[in-house]
């Protein structure tokens, strides 16, 4: 419990658990929660039993749809996300990775028209384990290991 | 799949029904049909040279009664002013009523697609995809096999970088093929093909000895090592002259083998082979002539 209040409760919003500490601030771009009016807090490096350091968002005032959610599975599939209403949990979302990807991943292949013009990269999953997606502008396949993220 | 106003990009796109289909419209369209396609312009975005797909376009479109403009390398568009692949689709389609492209970069056909309003037709992404390259394959094999289904097909030369060999792959895929991918080790198949194929349940050998394979084939698909594609030129220069083939290759393989090249060629494959009843690929560079009017048609909507 002294953990958790190590930011601050919210009343009614979301809260993201368990991300892995390297992923925090990602978590926050691909939500894009620098254009949030609310309160938003965000807190990384915390000890965690099952990852060792772990990040936390909490955005007061805002329920993520499950399609929100995930957007971050490629950065956190394993985070825990809570709704939040009344400072009770209301509802726990899993993160499942979407059929289709957009934004959050660079091609690798520096050939590809992404990496040419300022267009959003856009990729579909062809298989969720072990992941693999294909570039729907030049058709290369991506594994794990060649993920970058924007 | 009804192809009015449909985009061509890439091979992946059609099912076995659609190819089969195109390859039937080509077959109506092998002499020009002047009328056709009267008061239609076809604009040609050629942002790298090519001779054998640029003409052909033209001569496709220009038989079937159809106008042509368009430029022939990326330093007579604006792109050497800078402008994006986007702006000059976005004006380009005012001026025609289908886009034909090449471009050297991966992906450009499907964004040019997106940004214009008209159909696009893709001339070659890159490394990427050619599926009017790859229609004309199909077209060729059904012409002088009689038939698609349960071919065995060798493919030689690089197989990593050569995107008609990839694209021409899939395509086959859906007729119960055998492949001989023969190539050194350096240049065999991307593993992510294999495992497609593996998926599919596609029977299939990797070789770099081609004798070892050669009485086995019905089609041997011959590509050139392409300088272009190699990101190291040392890496070039160890493969450049590895495989030559001659008569020496027709000893072994069954009478009626069929050698098929997307051409050009540089060295590998000798002239001797040419009046050989072995060597198809002067009649496969001209099976794109109705293949292209098939699609031009089919896009433009004047046959169904």
């Amino acid at each position: 419990m002294k953990k958790e209040l190590t930011i601050s409760a919210i009343k009614d919003g979301t809260v993201i658990d368990h991300i892995p500490s390297n992923a925090t601030f990602k978590v926050a771009d691909i939500l894009d929660l620098k254009s949030i009016k609310s309160m938003v807090s965000v807190a990384t490096n915390l000890p965690s039993k099952h990852i060792g350091k772990k990040g936390i968002v909490k955005i007061e005032g805002k329920y993520l749809t499950q399609e929100e959610v995930n957007k971050i599975a490629i950065v956190a599939p394993d985070a825990t996300v809570n709704i939040i209403e009344n400072y009770g949990v209301k509802k726990k979302l899993r993160v499942s990775i979407p059929n289709q990807i957009s934004r959050v991943i660079k091609c690798s292949n520096p050939n590809c028209i992404t990496n040419v013009e300022k267009i959003e990269t856009r990729f579909s999953v062809l298989s969720k384990n072990p992941f693999k997606i294909r570039c729907h502008y030049c058709e290369r396949d991506m594994n794990k290991e060649d993920i970058e993220i924007v | 799949m009804n192809l009015k106003n449909q985009d061509i990009i890439s091979i992946n796109d059609f099912s076995k029904e659609d190819l089969l289909h195109i390859l039937k419209i080509a077959k109506s369209m092998e002499k020009p049909k002047p009328a056709l396609l009267k008061n239609k312009i076809m604009s040609t975005l050629f942002f790298e040279p090519s001779t054998r797909t640029r003409l052909s376009f033209i001569y496709a479109m220009e038989s079937l009664g159809g106008e042509v403009l368009g430029f022939d390398s990326a330093s007579s568009s604006s792109a050497k002013k800078g402008e994006s692949l986007w702006d000059t689709a976005k004006i380009v389609e005012k001026y025609c009523d289908i886009m034909v492209i090449r471009h050297p970069v991966e992906g450009a056909a499907r964004l040019a697609a997106e940004a214009s309003g008209k159909p696009v037709i893709n001339a070659g992404d890159g490394a990427n995809q050619h599926p009017t390259q790859t229609l004309l394959d199909l077209y060729t094999i059904q012409k002088v096999k009689g038939t698609l289904n349960s071919l065995s097909i060798g493919m030689v030369g690089d197989l990593k970088y050569g995107r008609t060999v990839h694209s021409l792959t899939a395509a086959m895929s859906y007729f119960n093929p055998t492949f001989y991918f023969i190539a050194p080790q350096a240049l065999q198949m991307p593993q992510t093909y294999l495992d497609e194929l593996k998926e599919k349940g596609i029977k299939f050998v990797t070789e770099s000895n081609l004798q070892k394979v050669s009485n086995k084939l019905d089609i041997l698909y011959v590509t050139r090592i392409q300088k272009e594609r190699f990101p190291d030129p040392v890496e070039y220069e160890k493969y450049k002259g590895y495989y030559k083939l001659d008569t020496k290759l027709l000893e072994n393989v069954k009478k009626d083998l069929k050698i098929m090249h997307p051409l050009p060629r540089v060295d590998e494959m000798d002239k001797s082979l040419d009046n050989t009843p072995y060597a198809v690929y002067f009649e496969q560079a001209a099976n794109g002539i109705p293949i292209r009017r098939a699609l031009l048609a089919l896009v433009l909507g004047k046959t169904k």
